[in-house]
C-alpha cells in the first residue's frame, strides 16, 4: 500500500517540483546563517536602496538589491525564511497534535463529550481566520509564541473535523470490534488501532494548510501585527518596503520577499495535493476552510 | 425539507451565543483597565472619579451580570463607545460597512465573471493547452498573498503607468454625494457619469486583489464540477439525441454542475470579507477592515468587539445561507440529512 502511495507520488511531475521547491526553501532556511551573504540585520546607510544587480545602477555584490536601511535584501529573504517556515511549521504540527487528539476522542466517546467539542469548533469556525488572529494578537502583543498560540488557536478545528469523521466511520469496523471483544481498554484502541488509520489524513491535511499558515503570518506582520523588528519574515520587509513602492524609489523592496512567499506556497501546495492523490484522494471532495 | 431548514436556523442560535460569549471574553481577559484608558493616563483623574465611571459603566458587577449587559447591549444595536473616536462603535461601523461591502461584492462579481467561463472552457477542452493554462493559473491563484498582488498592481498601474488611483474609494471635486454609502450606487443615482468611472476606476485595483483567491478556486471548484456531470447520462443522451455540444453543455451539464459552486460562492465572499483587513490597509480603504487594524494599532478595545462581534455574525449568517441555498437548489441534501 505504500509502495504504491510512493509510486503514484512519483509519477507526479508536479508534486515533485512542489517537494523540490519545498526542500529548496528548507535547505536555505536550516543554512541560513553559513550562507547569508551579508550580516542581515547590520546596515550601511551609504548603501542605502541600491537597485538589484540586473536593474540599471546594480550591482553583483547586492543580487537583489539594499533595503532603506542599506541592509542586503537577499540575505533578509533568507534569514526571513526561517521565521515564516519554522512559524508555519510549529503551527500545523501542534495543530495536527491537538486536532488528530480531539478529533478520536469526539468521534470514539461520542455524546457530551462529541458535543462539547464540536460546538467549541463550531464557535471558532464562526470567526473569520484573520480577524481572530488580529483581536487575539491585540490580546496578547506581538512576538513569536503569541503568534504561533493567535494562528493556531482556529487552525486545529480542520484537522479535527475530519480525523472526527473517519473515526466515526472506523468505530463500527471488525479490526475494532475485536480489539474491544478482545478486552482492549479505550486508549488503547485509540493509539494502537484508530490513529493509524487517520495519520494518513492528517499528514495530507496537514501538508495542505502550512502554506496558508504562512500567507496569514506575511499578513499579519505586514499589518505590523506579528514578528517585531529587528527580527524579520517575509511579511515585515514587504511592510517596510511599502512607502518605497508608492514613491517609486525602491520597488524591490516588497516585490522579492512577496516572491518568496509565492514560490513556497506554491511548492507547499503542489506537494501537498500530491501527497493527497497518492495518500487519499477522497480528501479532495472535503474543501478546507479559509 | 422546512424541518431540516428550521433544525439548521436552530443551530445557528447556540452558535451565535458561542460568538458573543468568545468576543465578551476575549475582551474581559484584556490586560489593562478599559476605564483607565477611556479616562486618559491613570493619575490625572481621581481614584473616586475612576470608581464612579466603573459602577456607571457597570464594571464593577460581576462577569455573567456584565455578560448579560453586553448580550442586551447587543440586542438594542448598543456596542459601547469607541475610545479613540469617542462616538458609539455602531455607528462608526455602520459607516465604514458599505465601503466594504461594496469592494467585497464588486470583488466576488468580478471573480465569478471570469471564474466560472474559464473553468467551463476548461473542462470542455479538457487536457488541451487552454485547460493547462487555465489550472496553472489558478493554482498560482491561491498561493498569492492578496496583499502583495496588491502591492505590484499599484507598482505597475498606479506608479509606473500612472493609469489607475493609488488609494481611497473616490476624487475630490466629482460632485458626488453621499446618500447610500455604496459610492457606484450613489453616482448612478445622481446620474453622475464621470464620478462613476472615477469610483470604478479607484475599486478596480482593491477588487482584484481581493478576489484572485477566490477566482482561482472557483474556477477549480467549476471544472471539477462539469467534469462530474458531462459523463452523466441524461448529458450523453442528450449528445445523442444530436443536440449541438454547447447547446447540451450549458442547458444540461451547467446548470447541475454549478450546484456546488452557487453554494460556495456565499463561503467564498465570507473569506473575501475575512480577508479584506490586508487588502483594504493596501489601497488605504476606507472601511471595516481599515476600522479593525486602526482599532488594534491604537489599542481601543471597544472598537476591537465590536468589529470582530460583526465579523463573526456576517460570517454565521454567510455560512447559513450557504448551507440553505444547497438544500433549496439540491433537494436530496436534507433527505440526507445534511451536507456532505
Amino acid at each position: 500500500m505504500r509502495g504504491r502511495a510512493w509510486r503514484a507520488f512519483r509519477r507526479n511531475r508536479l508534486a515533485l517540483a512542489g517537494a523540490g521547491l519545498v526542500a529548496a526553501f528548507s535547505l536555505l532556511a536550516l543554512l541560513a546563517p553559513w550562507i547569508v551573504p551579508h550580516d542581515p540585520t547590520r546596515g550601511d546607510l551609504s548603501l542605502r536602496l541600491r537597485p538589484p544587480a540586473l536593474a540599471a545602477g546594480g550591482e553583483w555584490r547586492h543580487v537583489l538589491g539594499t533595503d532603506n536601511m542599506g541592509r542586503d535584501l537577499l540575505s533578509r529573504i533568507i534569514d526571513g525564511s526561517r521565521v515564516s517556515i519554522s512559524l508555519g511549521l510549529v503551527v500545523v504540527v501542534l495543530c495536527t497534535v491537538v486536532g488528530v487528539a480531539l478529533g478520536l476522542v469526539s468521534g470514539y466517546a461520542g455524546g457530551w463529550v462529541d458535543t462539547a467539542i464540536q460546538r467549541a469548533v463550531d464557535v471558532l469556525l464562526a470567526f473569520p481566520y484573520l480577524i481572530l488572529a488580529i483581536a487575539l494578537m491585540a490580546l496578547f502583543g506581538p512576538g513569536f509564541t503569541n503568534m504561533v498560540i493567535a494562528l493556531a488557536f482556529k487552525e486545529w478545528t480542520t484537522t479535527c473535523r475530519i480525523v472526527r469523521s473517519e473515526t466515526l466511520a472506523l468505530k463500527g469496523a471488525a479490526f475494532v470490534e475485536a480489539a474491544r471483544a478482545s478486552g482492549a481498554r479505550p486508549a488503547r484502541i485509540l493509539f494502537r488501532h484508530l490513529l493509524p488509520n487517520v495519520v494518513p489524513s492528517a499528514i495530507v491535511v496537514a501538508t495542505l494548510r502550512v502554506g496558508w499558515v504562512v500567507l496569514m503570518e506575511a499578513a499579519l506582520s505586514f499589518l505590523g501585527l506579528g514578528i517585531q523588528p529587528p527580527q524579520a519574515s517575509w511579511g515585515t520587509i514587504i511592510a517596510d518596503g511599502r512607502q518605497y513602492l508608492y514613491s517609486a524609489r525602491g520597488w524591490w523592496i516588497s516585490t522579492f520577499p512577496g516572491i518568496a512567499i509565492f514560490l513556497f506556497v506554491l511548492g507547499m501546495n503542489l506537494f501537498g495535493e500530491g501527497l493527497r492523490d497518492a495518500l487519499d484522494p477522497r480528501l479532495a471532495e472535503v474543501p478546507l476552510p479559509e | 425539507m422546512s424541518g431540516y431548514i428550521l433544525r439548521r436556523l436552530g443551530q445557528a442560535i447556540p452558535v451565535l451565543l458561542g460568538v458573543t460569549f468568545v468576543v465578551f471574553l476575549l475582551m474581559y481577559l484584556t490586560p489593562g483597565d478599559p476605564v483607565e484608558l477611556f479616562m486618559g493616563q491613570a493619575g490625572i483623574v481621581s481614584q473616586e472619579e475612576i470608581e464612579r465611571v466603573r459602577r456607571e459603566f457597570g464594571l464593577d458587577r460581576p462577569f455573567l451580570e456584565q455578560y448579560g449587559r453586553f448580550l442586551g447591549g447587543i440586542v438594542r444595536g448598543d456596542l459601547g463607545q469607541s475610545i479613540i473616536y469617542r462616538r458609539p462603535v455602531a455607528v462608526l461601523i455602520g459607516e465604514r460597512l458599505p465601503a466594504t461591502v461594496e469592494l467585497t461584492l464588486f470583488s466576488s462579481l468580478i471573480a465569478l465573471l471570469v471564474a466560472i467561463p474559464a473553468g467551463v472552457v476548461a473542462a470542455v477542452r479538457r487536457n488541451t493547452w487552454l485547460d493547462g493554462v487555465g489550472t496553472t493559473v489558478s493554482l498560482l491563484g491561491v498561493s498569492l498573498p492578496g496583499f502583495w498582488l496588491g502591492l505590484i498592481l499599484i507598482l505597475v498601474f498606479s506608479v509606473t503607468l500612472k493609469v489607475l488611483p493609488v488609494a481611497g474609494r473616490a476624487a475630490y471635486g466629482t460632485g458626488l454625494e453621499r446618500q447610500t454609502g455604496f459610492l457606484l450606487l450613489d453616482a448612478m443615482l445622481q446620474g453622475n457619469g464621470p464620478a462613476f468611472v472615477d469610483v470604478l476606476r479607484h475599486l478596480v485595483m482593491p477588487a482584484f486583489a481581493l478576489s484572485a483567491g477566490m477566482m482561482a478556486m472557483t474556477m477549480r471548484l467549476t471544472r471539477s464540477s462539469l467534469l462530474e456531470t458531462i459523463h452523466q447520462d441524461y448529458v450523453r443522451t442528450a449528445r445523442a439525441k444530436g443536440m449541438h455540444q454547447r447547446r447540451v453543455v450549458i442547458r444540461h451539464a451547467l446548470r447541475n454542475a454549478l450546484l456546488p459552486v452557487v453554494t460556495a460562492i456565499a463561503l467564498n465572499v465570507g473569506a473575501l470579507l475575512g480577508g479584506n483587513m490586508v487588502v483594504e490597509t493596501v489601497f488605504s480603504w476606507p472601511g471595516l477592515g481599515r476600522l479593525v487594524v486602526e482599532a488594534v494599532e491604537s489599542r481601543d478595545y471597544p472598537l476591537i468587539r465590536g468589529c470582530v462581534l460583526v465579523y463573526a455574525v456576517t460570517y454565521v449568517f454567510l455560512n447559513l445561507i450557504a448551507d440553505l441555498s444547497y438544500t433549496v437548489l439540491d433537494p436530496r441534501v436534507a433527505v440526507g440529512g445534511g451536507r456532505k
